[in-house]
């Protein structure tokens, strides 16, 4: 195992310790990281408090180590400690412009899924934390069409730790692609009965409607264009829905 | 089972008990059903509401039962004379399911099938798991798949597995989820935060009190727990409470600004009145009432802080300074810092530019 291993891109890759980790099922929302970042000590400033034994982590995780060589009662421990390590830096990898790209790919892909509301048609998905500290919430789904919140679908994903990908992704995501910024529906179901929309339902939409009609009218007001651009609205859609 | 079931499903309209057909599928209505894949959104149709012809023939027999409630609900505009929807109906197309589903034993069957949270929850995070109903998007078959929706986002959603593709969404049809809640109204949540507004709330039980003014101030998490819920002057919008909360995109902490591109756009879908009194002022071509044409440039809105707080933002002096495409003031001004580990120096670093570390 020597530093040849690593920056060759060998065809043999089931070797490497990142790419067995990225083949488990239930990983395919992490992004593969660069060597040079997890071997770069100011990448990962503070991250010691969540784990212990960091060096060894790191040279297991860039397979300078090789976990079988290691006490058999500590591998599983190692093993676990290493895959919280690699889900630390990835939340902080994938803000960078590196990271970022990568993600893009699998954006593109659809590797973390579509939105499941309706009107969104199939919008693709962001992972995203609800806090950036490890341990406290699971990891969302955020729709940049709606953007609004989803769980994942899987329960292999269900469980990954929110802070491997942030509460900063998402944003920073389209704030650095503009190409991905979507331009919004304005469309609402309205629930209809026998073909008639209902009162009560139809109130609160209209209501609604008031809501994005004055955030158009404030974002026209400072020379922000809204309708049929990107980052606004698609206006030429009837007001029927469906 | 054979493609033959699924065709016969969908080509259900013109089923008759004199065919052959029908009585092949009538002898077994358990099997009719519960075969088909994605059979666990269905539910079991009596056999007596097949063996009676009536009901075959349209849904003359349902009418009866509705008409009163429809009359006040429907959504048409004062003096709109409402057509004989029984004509409407004997020519649309119809599965039984979906006519068997609306009438009591079937809403009832359903019913218990929802509770049991037979359907599913809403995907959607804040939702927090509220159960969802099946629904289509169309009274004809074969024009599209089962969707299901939430009662508290009042949204529709793609059920997250595939065996649902082959459901016909004809089997429930357009009308079921609204009859549904409202013969079951604590499954649905009132269009306005309750939570946010006692005083509002115990306004809108006596209901003449026009000059009831929102709080100026949310009351603590410990005083919402001592009041009680505020009945909806009108149960047809549902009584219950509603769950959850409009998510906003952050960076480090920080709310993204709408003059940004990125910037949030989308609040107002999720977002709800105060009180129940503010939905009644807005007019019919979704102004606000009493405010004339040039209505609405102060909203009276949704206390909770959200993008929708736009007058503060609307009366920023800075807007000769246009933002460039993709860039922008992307923060907004009176930030506070809520993220736990981040430090200081950091955020300062991120707050002008937010580009992403090299
Ligand atoms: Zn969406
Ligand atoms: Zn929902």
């Amino acid at each position: 195992m020597g530093d040849e291993y690593i920056s060759d891109s060998s065809s043999d890759f089931t070797d490497y310790w990142i790419d067995l980790f990225l083949g488990i099922k239930g990983n395919e929302y992490f992004c593969d990281i660069d060597d040079e970042y997890i071997r770069d000590r100011f990448n990962l400033t503070g991250l010691n408090q969540e784990v212990s034994r960091l060096p060894t982590l790191i040279d297991i995780i860039t397979d300078l180590v090789d976990i079988e060589l290691q006490p058999e009662e500590h591998r599983d421990a190692l093993e676990h400690n290493a895959r919280v390590l690699y889900g630390l830096i990835h939340a902080r990898y994938i803000l960078t412009t590196r990271g970022l790209n990568k993600m893009f790919e699998k954006y593109r892909n659809g590797d973390f899924g579509y939105c499941p509301r309706v009107h969104c048609q199939l919008h693709p998905l962001l992972p995203v934390g609800l806090h950036d500290l490890p341990r406290v919430s699971s990891v969302k789904l955020y729709c940049s069409k709606c953007e609004d919140l989803y769980n994942p679908k899987s329960g292999r994903h269900s469980v990954i730790d929110g802070a491997y990908f942030g509460s900063s992704f998402p944003a920073m995501f389209l704030q650095n692609f503009s190409q991905a910024i979507p331009t919004h529906s304005a469309e609402m179901y309205t629930p209809k009965v026998f073909g008639f929309k209902l009162h009560e339902y139809s109130k609160l939409n209209r209501w609604r409607e008031l809501q994005r009609s004055h955030l158009e009218r404030r974002l026209t007001s400072k020379g922000i264009e809204t309708k049929n651009v990107v980052g606004g609205f698609t206006h030429n859609a009837p007001k029927e829905n469906e | 089972m054979e493609p033959d079931h699924e065709n016969a499903y969908y080509e259900a309209e013109g089923l008759h008990p004199e065919d052959e057909e029908y009585n092949a599928e009538r002898t077994s209505p358990q099997t009719w059903f519960t075969t088909l894949p994605g059979h666990d959104y269905y539910c079991e149709v009596e056999e007596t509401y097949i063996e009676d012809d009536f009901n075959l023939t349209g849904l003359s027999a349902q009418v009866p039962f509705w008409k009163e409630a429809l009359e006040m609900v429907l959504d048409v505009e004062p003096g709109t004379s409402i057509p004989a929807y029984t004509n409407e109906r004997h020519s649309a197309d119809q599965t039984l399911h979906q006519r068997y589903i609306i009438t009591k034993a079937g809403l009832q069957a359903m019913a218990e099938k929802y509770e049991s949270g037979s359907f599913g929850v809403c995907p959607r995070y804040n939702c927090q798991s509220t159960y969802v109903l099946p629904c289509g998007r169309s009274d004809q078959p074969g024009l599209d798949t089962v969707k299901l929706y939430c009662p508290n986002c009042n949204d529709i959603y793609t059920p997250p597995s595939s065996k649902y593709q082959n459901v016909d969404g004809a089997f429930f049809g357009t009308s079921f989820p609204t009859l549904f809640f409202q013969t079951y109204p604590e499954f649905l949540s009132v269009p306005f935060k309750w939570y946010d507004n006692p005083t509002a709330a115990a306004s809108s039980t006596s209901d003449n009190n026009p000059s009831n003014e929102p709080p100026s101030s949310m009351p603590t998490d410990a005083y919402k727990n001592t009041i009680s819920f505020p009945k909806s002057p009108n149960p047809h919008g549902g009584t219950r409470q509603p769950v959850g909360k409009v998510y906003e995109p952050r960076i480090y902490g920080f709310r993204v600004s709408e003059r940004a591109r990125s910037g949030p756009r989308m609040g107002w879908l999720r977002d709800r009145p105060v009180t129940y009194d503010e939905l009644d002022k807005v007019d019919w071509k979704g102004r606000w009432i009493g405010d004339g044409p040039s209505a609405g440039g102060v909203s009276v809105s949704s206390g909770g802080g959200k993008a929708t707080e736009g007058p503060a933002m609307g009366g920023v002096a800075g807007i000769a300074e246009r933002p460039k495409v993709g860039k922008g003031k992307l923060f907004e001004e009176e930030e506070l810092k809520e993220n736990d580990e981040e430090d200081v120096s950091e955020e300062e670093e991120v707050k002008g530019g937010a580009t992403p570390a090299s």
